[in-house]
């Protein structure tokens, strides 16, 4: 069992720091203070390839694996998470969704741009009165000839205002008889006629992201954006969320690092009782446990990597991934503060950024609450895992990087 | 075109170097592309992108000593010569600049030799002119922009009184400053080209010379002298007394 | 030993660091400068001035502006028919190739920006920053000439006597004009302002700046506005202090988070991290994460009107005053020594 990066694989991962170290972390404590979004990152993004980094080449991508992807998400949210958060929904959720239910038409016609960084996507499922019970949501999409009508109120959407394609679940059978065999999944530009869209203010974290609500009205979606069968919606948001997921806990683990980073040097320099706090132990045993949650989350990201790479159904790897990560961060975060003391507190130094933006992840992409269920349902033998119709293939490395 | 990149293998900016044992140490810090050398790989990319034809890099090192080239590579130079040899350790900047003359002679119909301004390890500064006198072409230094004109290529050079606009018929020696413009990043084409690449190695005697001989030496290498702060308070009867003092005194500790 | 000196200029001025590597020679033997441009010869009187005993003088058009390959076939030829043993030559620029290349023609070394020297025998050895000054490293050269360059400011000026002469050759130079490969084509100034990361000198500002009582604010301003005007006076005396010592301008966190500069100058540990050799600190108390930003500075000159403040305790040089007073001064002192 080989445990080293390769070297394609360390090089990524240092190129996406020394774009973060260059370019972001000059003006990001900027704009977290104005609530606003770096304007030049999600560009940025695009030109260097980071939004296309792990789609096959042939669909505008940069052939990269899922390794890769999330060594470039622990970057990138070492820096900030609303930078992740725009891989999260744009990769994740959208890109990576569409290449494994879409035909070669939508492939071609809606992952090339978002792979090519042309375009921008995000997902939309979660409505003001729905989160975790996704086959419960209300957002309805009637069909009408060959398209689709919909109506509803999506909330709580990553790159909502920002986005050129969005990848939406909505209700097409009210009267199914299980709700989730009703919902469908469509690819929509946010161009379209009856679409109104807004950004949310005041959130507790990833101040510098974009976050929104986004309103259907009489909104006519072709039937050819339509992604799988009429019903699949709620299996094709089930991977939409393993994708998303995979970022989360891969960047989850970077703010872990960015914690123990920042703790470590605060330590070494500020002295009480005629020595630097570092050699205080209770301050080591903060240190000690984040250096211990990095390790684990890192190990645990990687490893449901792998297994994408292996095309294997990597649900609750993922889930461990995400809930162990997720809440590690949050913790180290809040150990780092305790570690800066008062300088914690206030926002000259990071690391009540890094509290603020690791809060939002235990809650979003499938709550930790969501993920003990989970959980619990595989290491009770409850829950079966059934093929699905269509499965990420695995990574191939000359499918991926060659045009044709 | 036939573009050449000379770059070095150096610790990282960062590192805390210190020495132990009479030897320069670098702890665990990485061994990466001499900063400067980026903005020379960036030039010969951007002369290559405007002019066509391709952009090697050669390297003079030890046999591991890949990941400047491996940057280089992944920045999108087309190919790269690593020179190795258990001669070439220890030899001063003359023997280090026949090496790369000589190299450059072999690979045979070179228009331009770009350099960083110099390595920060040495910090010397001498090897893109004295590789430039060997070759017995221009040498452009210390080029801030760069413009290509057939076969007449002109720079603005980076001097104390602000630029010099200089040209010469190629093939000539470029150096480069970093108001160049920021070098670009390895694409990720790049960095699995650069993961695969085979980089040939070339010896000395594959060179067809000599071991070049080294005039200078290192007789010590000392950690610089740690000094105990000790605050001079400065007074006096007047602004104007104090000045005067305190300049003097600024002055005489030679850091203006 | 015979020592030679290479005199830089630019179009006729010279460049104080030539008279320094004068004056680091003296020790050595007799001097001869070498001074190579054109109308050039009022230079050989400042070398006289300085130290040197003979001139060696190649005043020609094709020299008229420096071109490595023109003025370092000269420097070759000339030392190939005279042998020196030492030749000396300031860092600059031109200096530095010329060093590089004569080293090529004369088949020898050059230790290169060195800061110290000393000679055993016949044989000189430096002492020279390398690894960015984290480390120091003694050199020496076994062949001739001794080829070195003098780091600027770190050998003192002599000063000049009035009415000393000495000897002046003139020589031609080595190549025509025809065999002369590169041409100048113009010159042009770059972009001012000095970077703080890139900085040798810094000069900053704190929440002391805003406190100077002599200042009566424009009407119409309120308390906030007031103080920022305040403090814009004195960042006006910290940035003319900075451009007599051609440096960048600095500032604490507190200056920067009271809107007195923008936060592109804020030097602490969460804004930028710098080591320059000359670091001067006013009205700045010196709180941990400023000190963080800068304590690695060579010399650090702290002025502030609180006896206590913790700078004074990293600081070479401290002035306890009203600095509203003593930068004013200070620049004028500066101004009157660095003849500017």
């Amino acid at each position: 069992m080989d445990f080293s990066l390769s070297e394609e694989h360390d090089m990524t991962r240092r190129m996406v720091q020394n774009f973060t170290q260059k370019e972001i972390l000059p003006v990001i404590k900027e704009y977290d203070r104005k609530q606003e979004p770096i304007p030049f990152a999600l560009h940025r993004l695009g030109e260097l390839g980071i939004l296309g980094i792990c789609f096959p080449v042939r669909y505008g991508g940069q052939g990269m694996d899922f390794i890769s992807l999330g060594l470039a998400c622990e970057e990138l949210e070492a820096a900030d998470t609303s930078l992740r958060v725009a891989m999260s929904v744009h990769v994740g959720l959208s890109g990576l969704t569409l290449l494994q239910w879409g035909t070669e038409e939508q492939k071609k016609n809606f992952l090339l741009p978002l792979a090519s960084g042309k375009k921008l996507g995000c997902g939309v499922f979660t409505e003001p009165g729905m989160g975790s019970d996704i086959s419960s949501m209300q957002t309805s999409g009637k069909k009408d000839g060959n398209s689709y009508i919909l109506n509803g109120e999506k909330m709580w959407i990553s790159l909502a205002s920002k986005a050129d394609l969005a990848l939406v679940t909505v209700r097409t059978n009210p009267s199914s008889s299980r709700p989730s065999n009703g919902l469908s999944t469509f690819i929509v530009d946010l161009k379209t006629p009856g679409i109104t869209r807004g950004d949310i203010h005041g959130k507790l974290g990833v101040r510098a992201g974009s976050t929104g609500w986004i309103n259907f009205q009489d909104v006519r979606v072709p039937i050819e954006n339509r992604i799988g069968e009429e019903g699949e919606g709620f299996k094709i948001t089930m991977s939409a969320f393993d994708h998303g997921r995979y970022t989360v806990a891969s960047g989850a683990a970077g703010i872990i690092r960015a914690a123990l980073e920042a703790s470590v040097r605060y330590a070494k320099q500020r002295t009480a009782f005629g020595k630097p706090i570092a050699s205080h132990q209770l301050i080591q045993e903060k240190i000690a446990r984040m250096s211990q949650d990095y390790e684990i989350a890192r190990l645990l990201y990687l490893r449901a990597g792998w297994l994408k790479n292996q095309g294997v159904r990597n649900t609750r790897e993922t889930s461990f991934a995400k809930k162990f990560a997720t809440e590690a961060s949050f913790r180290a975060a809040d150990d780092a503060v305790q570690i800066h003391g008062a300088y914690g507190y206030s926002d000259e130094f990071d690391v009540e950024r890094y509290l603020r933006n690791a809060r939002g992840a235990i809650i979003y992409e499938g709550s930790s609450e969501i993920q003990t269920l989970i959980q619990a349902g595989y290491a009770l033998g409850e829950r079966q895992e059934k093929p699905l119709r269509c499965e990420m293939p695995p990574y191939d490395p000359a499918y991926w990087q060659n045009n044709q | 075109m036939k573009i050449v990149a000379c770059i070095k293998q150096v610790p990282d900016s960062a590192a805390k170097v210190v020495v132990e044992n009479g030897r320069v140490s670098w702890g665990d810090a990485p061994l990466v592309i001499n900063p400067w050398d980026e903005f020379s790989v960036e030039a010969a990319l951007q002369l290559k992108e405007k002019h066509g034809g391709t952009v090697t890099v050669i390297s003079v090192g030890g046999e591991t000593d890949k990941e400047a080239i491996k940057h280089a590579l992944a920045m999108g130079a087309d190919d790269a010569i690593l020179i190795t040899d258990p001669a070439l350790t220890g030899l001063d900047t003359q023997a280090i600049a026949q090496v790369l003359a000589s190299a450059i002679q072999k690979i045979g119909g070179v228009d331009v030799a770009f350099f960083g301004r110099q390595a920060i390890d040495n910090d010397s500064g001498l090897t893109p002119s004295q590789t430039a006198r060997l070759l017995n072409w221009p040498a452009l230094t210390l080029a801030a922009v760069i413009t290509l004109d057939g076969t007449r290529i002109k720079v603005e050079r980076s001097i104390e009184e602000g630029r010099q606009a200089v040209s010469a018929d190629l093939p000539v020696v470029i150096s480069l400053v970093k108001d160049y413009g920021e070098p670009r990043y390895p694409s990720f084409m790049g960095i699995r080209k650069a993961a695969r690449a085979e980089v040939p190695v070339w010896s000395l005697a594959s060179l067809g010379i000599a071991i070049p001989a080294s005039v200078i030496s290192w007789p010590d290498i000392m950690n610089p002298p740690s000094r105990e702060v000790v605050c001079e308070i400065i007074s006096g009867n007047s602004p104007d007394e104090i000045a005067s003092v305190l300049a003097s005194k600024i002055l005489a500790e030679k850091v203006l | 030993m015979k020592t030679w000196v290479y005199v830089d200029h630019f179009k006729g001025q010279a460049l104080p660091a030539s008279w320094e590597a004068i004056g680091a020679g003296k020790n050595l033997g007799t001097i001869t400068a070498l001074i190579f441009g054109q109308n050039i010869e009022s230079l050989a009187k400042e070398a006289f001035e300085h130290g040197a005993d003979e001139v060696l003088l190649v005043d020609d058009a094709s020299l008229a502006d420096y071109r490595a390959e023109a003025f370092c076939a000269s420097l070759s030829k000339l030392a190939m028919g005279a042998s020196p043993d030492v030749i000396l030559l300031p860092t600059t620029t031109r200096g530095r190739e010329m060093a590089a290349m004569a080293a090529i023609d004369l088949k020898t070394g050059v230790m290169v920006d060195i800061t110290a020297m000393e000679l055993q025998g016949d044989r000189i050895v430096v002492t020279r920053p390398i690894y960015a000054g984290k480390l120091l490293s003694k050199e020496t050269c076994s062949s001739k000439p001794q080829i070195i360059t003098l780091r600027g400011r770190a050998f003192p000026k002599p000063a000049p006597q009035a009415g000393r002469t000495g000897t002046l050759t003139k020589a031609t130079p080595a190549l025509g004009e025809a065999e002369i490969k590169s041409k100048v084509e113009g010159y042009s100034t770059s972009e001012s302002g000095v970077s703080l990361i890139d900085a040798n000198v810094i000069v900053s500002g704190g929440r002391g700046v805003s406190n100077n009582p002599a200042l009566t604010p424009p009407a119409g301003l309120d308390e906030k506005q007031a103080e920022i005007w305040r403090a814009q006076q004195g960042f006006i005396l910290v940035k003319d202090l900075a451009t007599v010592l051609g440096a960048a301008v600095g500032a604490s966190r507190a200056a920067v988070d009271a809107g007195y500069v923008p936060y592109s100058h804020q030097v602490g540990q969460t804004g930028k991290v710098v080591s320059p050799d000359l670091y001067i600190a006013n009205g700045i108390s010196g709180a941990i994460q400023h000190l963080a930003g800068m304590r690695t500075s060579k010399v650090i000159v702290a002025i502030n009107k609180d006896a206590d403040a913790p700078i004074f305790k990293v600081a070479r040089y401290g002035v306890v005053g009203d600095l509203f007073q003593i930068l004013p001064a200070l620049t004028a002192a500066f101004k009157q020594r660095l003849g500017k």
